[in-house]
Formats: structure tokens, C-alpha cells, sequence
């Protein structure tokens, strides 16, 4: 059933959040990035509402949003660092903590459960060795989370791994899928 | 569904005829196949016009709540002064639905289109097209459709040659399904936690960024362009009951049914043929139990209602629930409501905004006894308790997702009362559970 969508779609650096995680924090926002941002302020009346915008930007950067990543979007759009944890972690898509190259969510809200998505969900934890939902492999290049409706019921089960929508996936499936990831 | 597109000879493939064509979702591919005339003849008419026709059609909102789409524009006052905004709400979170998302990733010049005409008719020379950031695909295509349309001069500061501005924006959310409520979508569009604010003051006083905004979703807007092109006549034609609901919708059908997806009938359409010839009937050698007919937040239906039922707003409200968005979950024999149900309800409890006592609180108590009764560790009490919370629930907080989480389950102890009381441990064990467990 899925058809040949997707593409064009390139999946984030993910070579840059390794570096992150071990080296001070560089600035996001220079050269062409800093220009990307620049246009998007123009989409607006307010800097603030480049806010969520700008998130997004650090997090295909970096592969989620540090301390450091907030205080920058806060200094650029006059808002307080606090103003923006606060926003941060009202919205459930933005990672508060690096997480593995993989980034698998299933989701099993009731149109998709009645279809089969727990056994879905439990196929990925077991297959990618994360032991449990919300964490990453000993190798780092998985972690897996249950998400509630991903708006694709009618392709029950739907997984997002990174920005890739996988249509009605069922565990028999998903060694080939984790196969495919380098 | 699946592809390419077929449509069931019963449909009638207004917004979704070109579903499955990857050419339509091209600028050449698009205007080959009629697009962008009706902005073109949009731009040649004074706005009132537009609204008129629009309200003339009977269109009604396709998000939810059915209001009146004419009306709705006729809101926004010309000549205040201020600047308008459109809001288009792509949020499309409410389980069971998913035909904004089909709408986008095959025709996502439709919804620039719908964009622009609505945005030129309430006055407005800005639209934000708010789409969830799970939808990358979505997104993906209408980022590339908005940007072939400024570099066509379709929009952008001087649209289709008339010097009329016309600003398209994507604007990707970043998970929160109480984004969809228009204020926390407006809210959430200025860069804040996305909670919903109360009303009044209404959007069309003060909306986003302040501002005199009119917020549609994305089937609304998409079907304004064939109205305009085929005239309000041809629209409340395509309307096989009630005269209150006109045009085609677009339903989404999931769950345990033979074919899954989208289809796209006129007003009036007989649920009984929908769901057993168009969708298949249910999986072999299982029966349908019971439908929640537009998206989980919807009163559920028995089959027997379910199949009384005339596909309108007022139809389905005569058997007992509500069109919604449009979102037909199908459940058959071999689930348990009260499973079913506690799902939903652990659904709302995520995703409650928190603000108001009687939602975050609510949700949260809701979900803990319907897991427990679906544990097997309930008592007789917890149904009264259940339907104690869910009135302190109804009525009293900023936004209706309060209600929402109370509904399925109020709706689900009146009509599936036996399921129920087989799990309360010394109760008699209802054959299903017996299956199931
Ligand atoms: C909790 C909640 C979630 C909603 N989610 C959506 C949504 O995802 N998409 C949508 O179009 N409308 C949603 N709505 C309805 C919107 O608030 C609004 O009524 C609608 O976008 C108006 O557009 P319409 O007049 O074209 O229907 C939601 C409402 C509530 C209370
Ligand atoms: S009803 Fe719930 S979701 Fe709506 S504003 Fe109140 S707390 Fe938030
Ligand atoms: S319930 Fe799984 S995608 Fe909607």
C-alpha cells in the first residue's frame, strides 16, 4: 500500500548530534542557517513566533534541543531562556535529551490498537534491544516510544522512524525495517 | 483506497478525483487539471461576492463543529484598519482521522488555492498553514507547492498580476493534539505553549497575533474553490437528506473493516451501504459491534443506530452521536469496548493541556478507573463514579476536550453496560470477554 512517496526527503544529521554530545556547544545559527533563519523571520510580525521555527531548526542540527540550543533561539528572538524551556517542554516532539540515531515512535492510540499496534510496539522494543520504551540501545542507534495518533489510523500500524512514515507495519515486518537502517 | 486511487462507483470524487496522481501534485500538473481558476476568477470578484456564494452552498466547517463556513467569514469585517489573518487548521490529530493528510500529500496546490481565496474573501494578505509536525510528507509537498506558487506569481506581492498581496506560510506544529483547538493552534503559530485561550473574545475580533482571524480546516478551504468555479446550486444540490447539509465529505474508515481509507460521498449518503459495500464489510468471520463515527470524540454507536443512520450533520445526531471530522472508527466482535475505551480515554489524559481542574484532573481519573474495571480489579461503583466525573467534566473549561474524554465513555456505559459489568470480578462473564481474554 505505500506508495512511492518520500521522495526527497532527507533524514537530519545526525553526525553533528554525536559531535554535540561530545564537544562544547557550537552555534547553530551561522552562515547559511543564521540566512534560513533571517527569511523566516520575515513569514512573521513578532520574532516570537519564529519560536517553534527555530527549535526545529536546532534540533535538525544537533538531534535535539540542549540548554545551550535554548539560550541561543532566546538571545536571537529577545525572549528569555526560561520563556523557552517552557515552551520546549510543552510540545512532545522536541528532544530534551540526545536520543539514538533511530528515533522510532508507534503509536498505538485505539484505532490503531484494535488493528495489532501493541504487538507492533513490542516487536521494536525486542528487535532493537532497547530493553524499554524510552530507551536507547547499548549501540545508540535506536530508542523507541509509543506516540498517540499519528493521523494515518486507515494504515494501522503507521511508525515514524526519524522523518520517514512507514505505513501499516506489523511485527512480521519489522526486522526487515530495522534491515534496512545503516 | 490504496493505489492508485479507485473510487467506489458510489463515490463522488470532488476533492479527492486526484488522489493517487502524482502529476497533480505539480504546478503544470495541477493547472492541466483545472487548478488556480477559481483564485483567478476569486481575484476578479469582490470579496463580499465570494462570501456570499460560499454562504449560499450551505458549506460547513469540516474540522468539527459544522459551523456555517459563509457565515464564519462574514465575521471579519472589512475596512477596520487591521490586518487579517487566515489560519488553515492542518493540526489533524483526532484518532480515526486522516484525510487532510491524504488531501495534502496528493493535492497540495488545492489547499494554496483554497488558501488564497479564503484569505482574499475575510480581507487578509497573510495565510498560515498550520500543519502537524508529525506529517512530514504533508509538509514536505506543501512547502515545495507553496514555493512553485510564489515563484509562478500565483502569490506573493502582487498575485496572478491583480497587485493584490497574497502571503502562503507553512508553519509546522511539534506534537501536542491540542494544537487543533483554534485558539491554542493561534497561540501555539506566536511561538507559545499551545493552550487554548478563552473565549470571548472570538478569532474574528482577536485572533492571532491580536488580530481579526478566521481559522478553517483544510477540507474547508480545498472545497470553496469548486463552489466558486461550479456555483452554490451545484453544491447544495449533491445533498440526499437534510437541506442543512450540503456538498461532499470526505470520510477517513479505520479499524477492523475490509478496506481501510478515505472516501468522499455526497451529504445524506446511507451508512449501511457505506460501511458494508463501500468499505467491505467487516474482517472474515467477525461482525461490526459498534462505530464511533467522526473521530474518538464522538458519542459511539451501536450497529443499529450506526446503520439507521444518514451520512449528515443532523443524521448522524438523530442516531445517537455526531459527524465530527469525519473519522468512522469500526470495531467488531472480537474487542472489548471497555478496552476500547479506556484507550481513548488514556488518549485525552495525554493530551490534556492541564489548564482547567476538571480536564487535567478528570482525564487523568477517568483513565485510571476504566484501565482498572479493563484489569478485572473494578467494583459496580466505578460506572456511577465514571459518569460523576464525566458530568463535573462537561461544560465547565476553556476548551471542549474536556468533554470529549467524557463522551466516548458516557456514551459507552449506556450503550455497552453488559461489557462492563462482566469485568467487575463476581459479575457474570459476557461471552465476548470470555473470547477475548
Ligand atoms: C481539542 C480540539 C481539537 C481540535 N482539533 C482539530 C484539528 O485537528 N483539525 C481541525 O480542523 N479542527 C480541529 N478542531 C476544531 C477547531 O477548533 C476549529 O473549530 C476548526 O478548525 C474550524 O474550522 P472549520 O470551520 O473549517 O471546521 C479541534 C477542536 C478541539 C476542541
Ligand atoms: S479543557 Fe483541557 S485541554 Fe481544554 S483548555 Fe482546559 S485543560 Fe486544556
Ligand atoms: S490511531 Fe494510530 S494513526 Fe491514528
Amino acid at each position: 500500500m505505500t506508495p512511492d512517496l518520500v521522495g526527497g526527503l532527507e533524514s537530519p544529521d545526525y553526525a553533528s548530534h554525536d559531535r554535540a554530545a561530545h564537544e562544547p556547544y557550537a552555534p547553530v545559527f551561522t552562515g547559511e542557517v543564521r540566512r534560513e533563519l533571517d527569511e523566516l523571520l520575515t513569514h512573521y510580525p513578532t520574532k516570537m513566533a519564529a519560536l517553534l521555527p527555530a527549535l526545529w531548526i536546532v534540533q535538525r542540527e544537533r538531534g535535539w534541543v540542549s540548554e545551550e540550543g535554548m539560550v541561543e533561539v532566546a538571545d536571537l528572538l529577545e525572549l528569555t531562556p526560561a520563556y523557552v524551556k517552557g515552551v520546549v517542554t510543552f510540545y512532545t516532539m522536541y528532544h530534551q535529551h540526545p536520543v539514538g540515531r533511530y528515533f522510532i515512535q508507534v503509536c498505538t492510540t485505539s484505532p490503531c490498537g484494535i488493528c495489532g499496534a501493541e504487538d507492533v510496539l513490542k516487536a521494536f522494543v525486542r528487535h532493537t534491544n532497547t530493553g524499554d520504551l524510552g530507551l536507547t540501545s547499548p549501540d545508540g542507534r535506536f530508542t523507541v516510544i509509543e506516540v498517540e495518533c499519528l493521523g494515518a489510523c486507515g494504515f494501522a500500524t503507521p511508525v515514524m522512524i526519524n522523518e520517514e512514515f512507514i505505513e501499516s507495519v506489523t511485527p512480521e515486518k519489522v526486522p526487515d525495517i530495522l534491515a534496512r537502517l545503516a | 483506497m490504496g493505489y492508485p486511487h479507485h473510487p467506489h462507483q458510489r463515490e463522488t470524487t470532488v476533492l479527492s478525483q486526484y488522489f493517487g496522481d502524482a502529476e497533480a501534485r505539480t504546478l503544470d500538473g495541477w493547472k492541466k487539471r483545472g487548478g488556480y481558476k477559481a483564485l483567478e476568477k476569486a481575484l476578479g470578484m469582490a470579496p463580499a461576492d465570494i462570501v456570499n456564494i460560499v454562504k449560499e452552498s450551505g458549506l460547513r466547517g469540516r474540522g468539527g463543529a459544522g459551523f456555517p463556513t459563509g457565515m464564519k467569514w462574514s465575521f471579519m469585517k472589512p475596512g477596520d484598519g487591521k490586518p487579517h489573518y487566515l489560519c488553515c487548521n492542518a493540526d489533524e490529530s483526532e484518532p480515526g482521522t486522516f484525510k487532510d493528510r491524504e488531501l495534502m500529500r496528493w493535492t497540495p496546490h488545492a489547499l494554496v488555492e483554497g488558501c488564497a481565496i479564503g484569505a482574499y474573501a475575510i480581507g487578509a494578505e497573510t495565510a498560515y498553514i498550520y500543519i502537524r509536525g508529525e506529517f512530514t510528507e504533508p509538509l514536505y509537498w506543501m512547502d515545495k507547492a507553496v514555493k512553485e506558487a510564489y515563484a509562478a506569481g500565483i502569490i506573493g506581492k502582487n498575485a496572478m498580476g491583480t497587485g493584490k498581496r497574497l502571503d502562503v506560510h507553512v508553519h509546522k506544529g511539534a506534537g501536542a493534539y491540542i494544537c487543533g483547538e483554534e485558539t491554542a493552534l493561534m497561540n501555539s503559530l506566536e511561538g507559545r505553549r499551545g493552550n487554548p485561550r478563552i473565549k470571548p473574545p472570538f478569532p474574528a475580533v482577536s485572533g492571532v497575533f491580536g488580530m481579526p482571524t478566521t481559522i478553517n480546516n483544510v477540507e474547508t478551504l480545498i472545497a470553496s474553490a469548486p463552489i466558486l468555479l461550479n456555483g452554490a446550486d451545484w453544491y447544495k444540490k449533491m445533498s440526499l437528506s437534510s437541506p442543512k447539509s450540503t456538498g461532499t465529505k470526505l470520510y477517513s474508515v479505520c479499524g477492523n473493516v475490509q478496506r481501510p481509507g478515505n472516501y468522499e460521498v455526497v451529504m445524506g449518503f446511507p451508512f449501511k451501504e457505506f460501511l458494508y459495500d463501500l468499505c467491505g464489510g467487516p474482517p472474515h468471520g467477525r461482525k461490526f459491534k459498534a462505530v464511533i463515527p467522526g473521530g474518538a470524540s464522538v458519542p459511539i454507536q451501536t450497529m443499529e443506530e450506526a446503520e439507521a443512520t444518514l451520512m449528515d450533520y443532523e443524521g448522524f445526531v438523530a442516531q445517537g452521536s455526531m459527524l465530527g471530522s469525519g473519522g468512522v472508527i469500526v470495531i467488531d466482535d472480537a474487542q472489548s469496548m471497555v478496552s476500547v475505551i479506556a484507550r481513548i480515554a488514556r488518549f485525552f489524559a495525554h493530551e490534556s493541556c492541564a489548564q482547567c481542574t476538571q480536564c487535567r484532573e478528570g482525564t487523568a481519573w477517568t483513565t485510571k478507573i476504566m484501565e482498572r474495571i479493563r484489569d478485572g480489579q473494578g467494583t459496580h461503583e466505578d460506572m456511577d463514579t465514571l459518569l460523576d466525573i464525566g458530568e463535573q467534566m462537561t461544560g465547565k473549561t476553556i476548551c471542549v476536550l474536556s468533554d470529549s474524554c467524557a463522551v466516548p465513555v458516557a456514551s459507552g456505559i449506556k450503550k455497552f453496560r453488559a461489557e462492563f459489568e462482566a469485568l467487575i470480578p463476581g459479575g457474570r462473564v459476557h461471552p465476548v470477554i470470555a473470547a477475548v481474554a
